[in-house]
This record gives structure tokens, sequence and C-alpha cells, in this order.
């Protein structure tokens, strides 16, 4: 299989107002593959996250150095829609946040705002089974999105996503607010999802960067030289998992995996 | 007062005579009689336009047009044209305030950034709304009546309209401003990650979702409207008749609240009389608007 690089960061810096967050992130995330970002709290791998679909622009005051590519075009050159750019590079939260309608029309929306023409029943049916929540919504596509569980929740969202028939999913830690089985199945929609789409996935929990991806990259913080006193992210190393778990390039890696296993 | 013993039991009995259960009781006391005593007003007025306007109503008062005082008949007539012209000045004053002020509590929520411009606007809107009404009636008189700047006319409905909407705007800027800050994030999030524009996020997702919010302001803006007397005086001025045509409502209008301050002072007891029952009509309205409000604000939404 060649290994097509669908985005690339290249010496990509961002900071809040006057901190930085993280800085001089080179990357590359391959096409159709899970890409899993891992490291310590606060190390700025939900602001690389951001960056790449541009969600980091409705923070205020958050600037961003260097370049992020997808297929080759830089996302922050002026020219760029950063609507486009959220229609190919779909988002999926921390938490589950279903729209306050029903489990159809929170489907529906992301297809019609993307402009969707075709058949919206069917629409919503797939990209519902592509999410795995299917059969337990089936009946009740009526009903609320929020009457649903928390885990049923998430593979909504993810679902939405799915409906604007993105090319990338991001996900931030989408399973920290689920138990053990909804993410056993959200963990299970993703491997269906990656033979179509481009992953990439935020988790703190080693055993699911292990299960769910083909390359993780290590991030961490150290502690800025200048005058704030705060902390700086950056990436250590990526490789694919199975090497990156067994036989890390840097120490660093290897002490932030054994500390969290052993 | 008894002095407090050392209690070696650990004993967890509620002792009455401890100072401070005392004096617990006690400002529990003083705050529920004060609450009383705050309600006797509304309850007191209630009541006496009740037996004053009540007694009065019947088919005649909703219809007829009011009579001047001293007329030959010896009646007063119905308040009928101030009924529907109260409805039609507050009419005017939303079609003018609810666009303005839902689209200004837009731009403040979601669009502004918390910078210089939005907190002038904030701070213009609470100044606004401790304008006395009076105020708003002078300054539509000058601008509006004086200059007979709409086509050519002076006293109109048009202007009472327009001098209750500066009084209906600021609840209406600050309730639907506040209605859509308390719209979480993460739905907003959700949406515009998902690609939709700013406008189609606030139109289908956030703006159903204050929906509650932005009704009730709208509504308790309309209730607010409605009892205004010295605006109109100033602006819609009074009149004797039913209007009769669309264009009557480019001259002077009567209207509830200046119904009633014209004829309560009136030395004839029938003009009075009718000044009781059109108060009794206007409570009642402000008090249906009222309830619809909590209708609105208990209204579940999904
Ligand atoms: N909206 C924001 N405004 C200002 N600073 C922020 C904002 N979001 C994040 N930061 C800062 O950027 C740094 C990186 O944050 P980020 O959320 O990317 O970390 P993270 O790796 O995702 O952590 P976690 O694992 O806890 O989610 C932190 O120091 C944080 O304080
Ligand atoms: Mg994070």
């Amino acid at each position: 299989m060649t290994n097509k690089t669908k985005i690339s960061l290249e010496n990509v810096s961002i900071s809040y107002g006057e901190s930085e967050a993280v800085k001089n992130v080179y990357l590359k995330i391959p096409a159709g593959k899970v890409t899993a970002f891992i490291g310590p709290s606060g190390c700025g791998k939900s602001t690389i996250l951001r960056s790449i679909n541009r969600m980091n622009d409705l923070i205020e005051k958050c600037s961003l150095k260097g370049r992020v590519l997808y297929e080759g075009q830089d996302l922050y050159s002026p020219n760029i829609d950063p609507i486009e750019v959220r229609r190919k590079i779909g988002m999926v939260f921390q938490q589950p946040n279903p729209f306050p309608k029903s489990i159809y029309e929170n489907i529906a929306f992301g297809a019609r705002v993307n402009g969707y023409k075709g058949n919206m029943d069917e629409l919503v049916e797939r990209a519902l089974r592509k999410a795995a929540v299917w059969d337990e919504c089936k009946d009740k596509l009526k009903e609320s999105g929020c009457s649903l569980s928390g885990g049923q929740q998430q593979r909504l969202c993810i679902a939405r996503t799915i409906a604007i028939e993105p090319d990338v999913i991001l996900m931030d830690e989408p399973c920290s607010a689920l138990d053990p089985i909804s993410t056993l199945k959200i963990e299970e929609t993703m491997h269906q999802l990656k033979k179509s789409y481009t992953i990439v996935i935020v988790t703190h929990n080693m055993q699911q960067a292990l299960r769910v991806s083909d390359i993780t990259a290590f991030y961490n913080a150290e502690v800025a030289s200048g005058k704030s006193g705060g902390k700086i992210g950056y990436l250590v190393e990526s490789n694919d998992t199975e090497k990156l778990f067994n036989n890390p390039d840097q120490k660093e890696t290897k002490d932030y995996i054994s500390g969290k296993f052993g | 007062m008894i002095k407090k013993e050392k209690n070696k039991l650990n004993k967890l009995d509620y002792n009455i005579r401890l100072s401070r259960n005392i004096c617990n009781k006690l400002l529990t006391y003083t705050i529920i009689v004060f609450s009383l005593i705050s309600i006797i007003p509304l309850l007191l007025v209630l009541i006496y336009v009740l037996i004053k306007g009540g007694s009065q109503l019947n088919i005649d008062l909703f219809l007829l047009e009011p009579q001047p005082p001293g007329s030959q008949t010896g009646s007063a007539g119905g308040i009928g044209n101030a009924i529907i012209g109260t409805i039609i000045i507050t009419a005017i004053a939303s079609l003018i305030a609810v666009p303005i002020g839902v689209g200004g509590g837009i731009y403040l929520a979601e669009y502004s950034k918390g910078g210089f411009f939005s907190k002038f606007i904030r701070f213009g809107t609470n100044v606004l709304a401790g304008v006395p009404s009076i105020i708003a009636g002078v300054f539509i008189y000058a601008v509006v009546v004086v200059t007979k700047v709409i086509i050519g006319s002076s006293f109109s409905g048009v202007a009472g309209g327009m001098a209750l909407s500066i009084l209906m705007l600021p609840m209406v800027i600050k309730t639907t401003d506040e209605g859509l800050k308390l719209v979480s994030d993460d739905l907003r999030k959700g949406a515009l990650g998902l690609g939709a524009t700013m406008y189609t996020t606030i139109v289908e997702i956030t703006l159903p979702h204050a929906f509650k919010s932005i009704a009730t302001g709208i509504v308790l803006g309309l209730a607010r409207a409605a009892g205004e007397t010295a605006p109109l005086i100033f602006t819609a001025l009074f009149s004797y008749y039913h209007i009769s045509s669309f264009n009557d409502i480019f001259y002077e209008m009567s209207s509830l609240s200046v119904l009633i301050y014209n004829f309560a002072l009136e030395p004839y007891s029938a003009q009075n009389q009718l000044a009781w029952a059109a108060s009794f009509i206007l409570i009642f309205i402000v008090l249906i608007l009222n309830i619809f409000s909590r209708l609105f604000s208990r209204r579940k939404s999904y």
C-alpha cells in the first residue's frame, strides 16, 4: 500500500495571545489510516487537531505560524475558505454535542449545509449505519438527539460528521465521556470508517491508541524558557503504532509509555 | 440567653433556645411579613380596579366610541377604538423594535468580540432601559411630530408606535443577547465544525434554542409598552373615533392609557366610570401578556 500523505504540518507553531502553546511541529498524516495523538495533558494535542480544520479561527487571539498542507494546499493561505475546509475535514468533539433537534434532523443538518440533493432518508440511514447506531435509532428517528445515551449521542455526532461526506475526520477524545462498551463500539466504528476516510484521533488511553491507530504521534511539553514560565508543547516523535509502543526512537517516548503501563 | 453547655454526648437535637436558632426564626418571619406587604399593593390595585371597572363590562364597552364629556346622551360610550388603538400602536412598536432588537442582540452575542463597540452598545442599551418614558415621547414629538416627516402627519399612531418602540428596544436586545449567550458553545462548534456558515448556525441552531427567552423578552416588552401613557400623550394623542381605513394610522389615535388619563380627570362621573373600565381592560391585557410570557418560558424545548 502506498502511503500517500493527506495532511502535512510543516514547522507549525501555535500561540494563544502572547503565550506559545505548541512549537515547531513537523508531521505527516497518511491517507486512509488512523493517526493517534497521545501525550500528557496540556501539550497541545487539541490545539494541533483544531488547526487542521481551522477551528482555531473561532478562538480569538489564536495565531498560527508555519504551514498546514491538505493535499498540497496551504489551509492558511488567504484564498482558502475555512467553511470549505471544515466540510472536507469534519470534527467530532470530546463532549457529545447533538443539536436539540430530532435524530433525523441532526444528520440532515450537515448534509443540507453541504448542499446534498439526493435522497435524505437514504443518507440518514447510511450515515447512522456507518457510525454503528442505526439499530439503536431506527425506531426513533423523530425523537430528540438529546434523548439518546452518551455513547449513542457520540455515535450520532460521528454519523452527523459522516453525513457531510468529508475526506478527513478529526476526533478529540471521542470516548472520554463514555463507558467501555460504547468505547468499543466507537472503536469498531473507526475500523469501518478508515476504509473510506482518513482519521485523526486524540486519546489519553494508550490501549485505545494501540487498538485503533496505525500511526501514533507522541507530544510532550517542556517548561518555556521565556518569562511566562508556562509550558510549550512539541512533537516528540511519530511512528508506526507498533514501533512507537514497542521500540520507540526517543527515550522520552519510552518513559512516557512505560510510566503509563508499568 | 442560656449559656451553651459543652455537649459531651454529641447530641444533635435541634435546640430552639440557641441564639442562632432564635435569630434564624426571627429573620425568617420578618422576611415573610415583608414579602406579604410587598404584594399587597398589587392585590389592592387588582381588586379595586376589578370592583370599579369590572362591573361595567358589557358589549357596548367593547364596540362604541367614547363620548366627550357633557354630551347630550349622558352616556360616556365605549372604549372600542381605544382597545384597537392600543393594539395597533403596540403592534407598530414591535414591528420596529423586534427586528432591530433581535438583530442587535444577535450581533452582541454572536458576532461582537467584546471590543469597545459592543461594550458601548451594551452600555447604551442599559442607559436606554433607564430612560424615563416621557423622554422617549418628547424625543419623538420633536423629531417626528413637529417636523411632520412621516408623509406630513403630525400626531399619529405611527409616531406613538415609534415612541413605544424606544421603550421596547432595550428589553428585546437584552433578552436576545442573554438568551443566545446561554446557548452552549458546543452546539455552535458542532455546527461550524460541520462546515455550516455563521448564518446557518445562528438561524438553525442557536436562535431556535434561544427562542423561548427571546419570545419572553418581546412579550414583556409589549406589556410594558402597552401600559405607557406619557410617550403617547406627545405622539399619538387621542381620538374619539374608530379607525376606518389603513390611512388612519397617520392621524391621532386613541389608546387605553391616554383614555384613562383624559377621562379620569374629567369632572363627569360617566367619563370616570369609563376610565375605570378601561383600566380594567388594560390591566387584563398586561396580565394576559405576562401569563403568555410565562407559558413561553415554560414551554419545553428538546
Ligand atoms: N482557548 C484557549 N485559550 C487560551 N489558551 C488555550 C486555549 N486552549 C488551549 N490553551 C492552552 O494551550 C495549551 C495546550 O492546550 P490543549 O488543549 O491543546 O492541550 P491538550 O494536549 O489537548 O490537553 P488535554 O489532553 O488536557 O486535552 C495549554 O497550555 C492551554 O492552556
Ligand atoms: Mg485536549
